[in-house]
């Protein structure tokens, strides 16, 4: 009884941690802080915070191949989720404030911006994981479950991808999120090899 | 004060406190770019206004708060993080190349001659967002014809400051240092085009390009060369730095063309700073009744 509770407490404390960016964009949009560009700043906040949700939902299964922490894949669904959550908020930022429901200009630069082209690919592919992340679902969907959400590392690649396309020279920052992107996938692919063998 | 507002009170300072501590990593955003004076500036006197349009000047804090300015680094906001070792003053140009009167001259020998004038005018940067800016100085083309560029001088060249000292960001080679811009001869010695000295009433800050730079209202932001310390008469198509480093993105004419999209982003529309809406960009910024002509013949979407 005493450690389920302490369970409930960890996972309400990482649930409240995930909301805190969410709570902060809130507050700055409230108090008139987003700087010059607010729809820039929004855009940018809410896009670093969904590649770094991704970055953590695939940093669980190394931590517990390097370091034996199987802990956290009891939050891996949670954190998954959050990375929605913020993909979604990214998304819905560039639709209704910078598009502004032109649905012209929106169909016009998914076709023909290949940064957003490949944003909005990553969004659309998240969708199906966020859909079938219940215990119902998994238990429904059984082997093939897997292989769906296996897809989510196609979703963080494209999204680093997104990033480096939309930088105009400086490329510092996206390519920091692609050596830990890279360096995770290939923890994952050492392992699964020497599982193999 | 009730109840309720204190407890509001103490949420948001509570707030505040967290996001200080936070913004030391950089998870919450940058700090809000608040106008920083760096060096002192002093109000000037404008003869008279001319060319300006009829628009609300953007928030003075956001014209100097939000700026590219790679000399001090790559971020908006850089220019006032890492400026407060860049010195204004004393300042010389060098003027060479194809004139009569080439040499170094000091910046009160440059300005002494020039009447200032204030011009409110648009700035749209190639990466979408917009100001109006009230400018202060002088017609670049009164300044160019006191060297007396000869029958040579087909285009001018600009050059920035180049000091890692007093401008830090030149540490990293992200761009061939100095920086580098250009105009043809007949955009050079354009009315509308500018070498401003203030803005907003004052002596320009650090972070838009103190002492003096180039304004060309018609054009990318990136055209207007900021704290020149360079002015080169050439015969040859100057090289300028953001065409040297994406040829196939910004072009040597960079003129504000809706319809011309950069490679990786439409140009149709803008963002005005400081709002959340955007509008539609007009061809040559809204200049094209005085400047459409200079580019007669020319097919603009091959010179972008």
């Amino acid at each position: 009884m005493k450690r389920l509770s302490l369970d409930r407490g960890a996972w309400l404390a990482i649930f409240v941690l995930a909301l805190v960016p969410a709570a902060w964009l809130l507050r700055d949009a409230l108090y008139s802080a987003l700087g010059p560009n607010p729809v820039e700043a929004l855009s940018h906040r809410t896009g670093d915070w969904t590649l770094r949700f991704l970055m953590l939902v695939l940093a669980i299964t190394p931590m517990r191949v390097l370091f034996g922490w199987s802990w956290p894949v009891r939050y891996r669904r949670m954190i998954g989720l959050f990375a929605f959550f913020y993909a979604t908020l990214h998304f819905l930022t560039w639709l209704v404030i910078d598009e502004g429901l032109l649905w012209d200009a929106i169909v016009e630069d998914i076709y023909k911006r290949p940064f957003i082209t490949v944003g909005f690919l990553a969004y659309l592919l998240l969708i199906p994981l966020a859909a079938t992340s219940s215990r119902m679902a998994m238990r429904r969907l059984g082997r093939r479950w897997k292989t769906l959400h296996r897809l989510v590392y196609l979703v963080a690649v494209l999204g680093v991808i997104h990033y480096l396309w939309l930088v105009k020279l400086d490329v510092r920052e996206p390519l920091i999120y692609a050596v830990i992107l890279l360096f995770l996938l290939l923890v994952r692919l050492w392992y699964s090899m020497k599982r193999g063998r | 004060m009730n109840r309720r507002r204190f407890i509001a009170g103490m949420t948001a300072a509570g707030l505040t406190g967290t996001a200080s501590a936070f913004s030391f990593f950089g998870l919450f955003g940058d700090d809000e770019p608040t106008a920083v004076e760096l060096y002192p500036r002093r109000p000037l006197k404008a003869s008279r206004r001319a060319f300006s349009v009829d628009e609300s000047p953007t928030d003075e804090a956001d014209a100097i708060g939000y700026t590219n300015f790679y000399e001090f680094g790559t971020e908006k906001g850089d220019a006032q993080r890492y400026g407060e070792r860049f010195k204004p003053e004393p300042w010389r140009l060098t003027i060479d190349g194809e004139c009569e009167r080439p040499g170094d001259y000091t910046l009160e020998d440059i300005l002494k001659p020039h009447p200032l004038e204030e011009r409110i005018y648009r700035l749209r940067c190639v990466e979408t967002w917009s100001m109006v800016i009230p400018w202060v100085g002088f017609p670049l083309a009164d300044l160019l014809k006191r060297f007396a560029p000869t029958s040579r001088a087909k285009y001018v060249a600009f050059e920035t400051l180049y000091d890692p000292e007093q401008m830090p960001g030149q540490r990293r080679a992200v761009v061939e240092w100095p920086y580098r811009e250009g105009l043809r001869m007949d955009e050079a010695m354009h009315p509308l085009t500018l070498i401003a000295v203030g803005m907003y009433g004052e002596t320009l800050p650090v972070q838009n390009g103190a002492p003096l730079r180039l304004v060309v209202p018609w054009k990318y932001g990136f055209k207007s060369i900021k704290s020149i310390v360079r002015i080169h008469f050439s015969e040859k198509l100057p090289v300028t730095t953001w065409n040297q480093l994406q040829p196939d993105e910004y072009g040597f004419y960079a003129n504000v063309n809706p319809a011309v999209d950069h490679p990786r982003w439409s140009q149709a529309r803008e963002r005005p700073v400081g709002g959340w809406r955007r509008r539609d960009t007009l061809p040559f910024n809204g200049y094209a009744e005085e400047v459409a002509h200079l580019y007669h013949g020319m097919d603009l979407a091959k010179y972008f």
